[in-house]
């Protein structure tokens, strides 16, 4: 049997006495049976796809494992892992240890920055284009079609692109050159890389927020503009006591979308420098660098990097949905 | 939600300015001089996003591996030499070949995966329900990091390095959550009497749900398809990673291949990278417009 729930409360239909413990279990299996058959496909596989190797990752982190000693098999002979039980020595290494600022605190504010830069300029820019999108206006689809261009084509086949026009004699400088502007090093210069990063990056990522935010203006009720402007709201009131609280629910959306993709953009960074920027790593692509970029591979820390990642990302988020509760909103996700 | 409806809602956006004394103009209706600041600002926008992808085709014309430092030289020597060259020589149909089995493997298993769990979660509430929903939530949050070290040791346990099945189910790990998401905010729009009215005539729970509500939520189990399609075409970390034969690699791999192997061969490059875009955005193109639609529906009805 199912249990039908009332969509409008969202509680069981029909209230029944509370009955014991066994019975209830007993009562439940026999109600949800069918509940938990549907989900069994999926608890598998996230329960061995994600749990495990999270376990699995956990226990590895506090270990000194690398690719020297753990298992391995090297033709026909196999070498057991000789890697033991450290504690919280990695942790501590990557927080306090000596040179702790170079390898995790420089990352870190580096990651902040770039994902407060990208995803208010995400924002920014794509909220305005959906304004202009959302008016009446000749050609309008054929804007759309263009500006959801780089949404379109995969993210690993701009970024190349992207790598032949920021060349020291590509295309850009070429054109700044000619404009007797000086002529950045993009892919050397440190400062350089974290803004051809940044740029690359909001141009991968305007065109999701531009279609969502158009979404969520369109679904904004014509009236309410004009019962504005019959009290005289002038343009910007109208955006800003109008379009804006409209907007709410998907902006909170996308923009903790938004935050979570650009903390974990792997592909923009890793594919515009390789391993050639030490200094512009954000720290998934680091962790990624200590795990499987260097020889001897360091397995402990780049595990350790993932799970002080995911503990920054949690913390995070529930922050951001306590905050968003007090304002009374709701997260759409 | 409402991508088509646009013409009859929501005109009056917020700039355009009062209307000047003496003339009339109606709702919706712009200054002249505002549409041209409008037509202008989306000109240069669209120019910034068309102009890397039309650069990239530019230089695939150039037959030197050099040609992208002296783009004036290509307009007398176009070409499609390296096309020829890259169908011919290279491994490009191989990986082409681990693309499709992997994102096509991945959409499979991933959609059956997740239509069942967003159904499930969609029409019961069963004990743990919100703790499932939040863990399919924070799933979403994991960064590459945290997964990749332990499932290349579990992988390689298994003896699933390199192998596709290794990264369909990795894969996997990431379209689920996603999609299950999105279904549940798709099966939540079918109305529960449906369901009530198969049980009444006899269906069993699977039943109901194979005959009645997966040919219903066709829409969005498109959707949730062409995401993870989407996801496993494009994904680079653990391809990269995983893929150690190079006939096995993915596009996105071997695409990487051109510079470190050939010595940067940049016009063969330049060339793949548009042979891979061009049926991919072809195909998003053609489903843009229910992407958006489902991404919306799944994110603000969940």
């Amino acid at each position: 049997m199912t249990v039908a729930i009332d969509r409008a409360t969202g509680k069981r239909r029909g209230d029944a006495p509370r009955p014991g413990l066994g019975r209830r279990l007993k009562h439940s299996y026999q109600k949800n049976w069918y509940a938990y058959a549907m989900i069994a496909p999926v608890v598998v596989v996230l329960g061995v796809l994600v749990i495990y190797p999270l376990v699995y990752g956990l226990y590895l982190t506090l270990t000194d494992a690398n690719s020297l000693n753990t298992a391995r098999t090297i033709g026909v002979n196999h070498i057991d892992a000789t890697y033991k039980f450290i504690g919280l020595d990695n942790y501590a290494d990557i927080l306090w240890g000596p040179t702790a600022y170079d390898r995790f605190w420089s990352h870190f504010l580096w990651t902040v920055a770039w994902t407060a830069l990208c995803v208010a300029l995400h924002y920014t820019i794509g909220l305005g284009l959906a304004l202009l999108l959302n008016q009446k206006l000749r050609g309008r689809t054929v804007y759309r079609l263009l500006l959801i261009l780089p949404w379109a084509v995969p993210t690993f086949v701009t970024v190349f692109g992207w790598r032949f026009m920021l060349a020291d004699s590509g295309i850009i400088n070429a054109a700044l050159d000619a404009l007797h502007l000086p002529t950045p090093q993009w892919l050397e210069d440190t400062f350089w890389q974290r803004f051809a990063a940044i740029m690359v990056n909001t141009w991968c990522g305007v065109p999701f927020m531009m279609v969502s935010l158009l979404g969520g203006l369109q679904s904004i009720d014509g009236t309410l503009y004009e019962a504005a402007e019959m009290d005289g709201a002038s343009a910007w009131q109208r955006f800003r006591y109008v379009t804006l609280p409209g907007l709410r629910t998907v902006s909170s959306t996308v923009v903790l979308l938004g935050i979570i993709w650009t903390f974990n953009q792997f592909a923009v960074i890793f594919l515009l420098f390789g391993n050639t920027a030490p200094d512009a790593q954000i720290l998934v692509t680091w962790a990624y660098y200590l795990g499987f970029g260097q020889q001897p591979r360091d397995f402990a820390q780049s595990a350790a990097y993932g799970i002080l990642l995911l503990a920054i990302l949690i913390v995070f988020t529930s922050f951001y949905r306590r905050w968003l509760n007090r304002n009374e909103q709701q997260l759409a996700i | 939600m409402s991508t088509t409806t646009v013409e009859t809602s929501a005109a009056v956006t917020k700039d355009s300015p009062a209307p000047a004394p003496g003339r009339v103009r109606r709702r919706g209706e712009s200054s002249p001089l505002a549409a041209l600041t409008s037509h202008g600002i989306l000109i240069v926008a669209s120019l910034v996003a068309l102009f890397p992808v039309a650069w990239l085709v530019f230089l695939s014309l150039g037959p030197d591996k050099d040609d992208y430092l002296h783009p004036g030289r290509i307009w007398s020597k176009m070409t499609f030499d390296n096309y020829a060259f890259v169908l011919q020589h290279t491994n490009f149909f191989d990986w082409l070949t681990s693309s499709l089995i992997v994102s096509l493997g991945t959409t499979l298993l991933g959609v059956l995966v997740a239509a069942t769990t967003g159904y499930a979660v969609s029409r019961m509430r069963f004990p743990g329900y919100r703790k499932f929903m939040w863990v399919l939530l924070v799933t979403q949050m994991f960064p590459v990091a945290v997964l990749m070290v332990p499932m290349y040791q579990i992988m390689a346990d298994l003896q699933l390095i390199d192998t596709y099945l290794g990264l369909i189910l990795v894969y996997c790990s990431t379209a689920v959550p996603y999609c299950a998401w999105l279904l549940k905010g798709y099966f939540d729009t079918i109305p529960f009497e449906i369901d009530e009215a198969g049980r009444v005539d006899g269906l069993s729970p699977f039943g109901t749900f194979f005959r009645l509500i997966l040919p219903l939520a066709k829409p969005g189990l498109a959707v949730a398809a062409f995401y993870s399609f989407i996801t496993a075409f494009g994904e680079v970390a653990f391809a990269t990673t995983f893929m150690l034969d190079d006939q096995k690699y993915t596009l996105a791999v071997g695409l990487q291949s051109f510079v470190s192997e050939h010595d940067a061969q940049r016009n063969l490059m330049a060339a793949t990278a548009v042979l891979i875009a061009i049926p991919v955005s072809a195909f998003f193109y053609l489903v843009q417009k229910n992407l958006v639609t489902g991404l919306t529906a799944g994110g603000t009805k969940g």
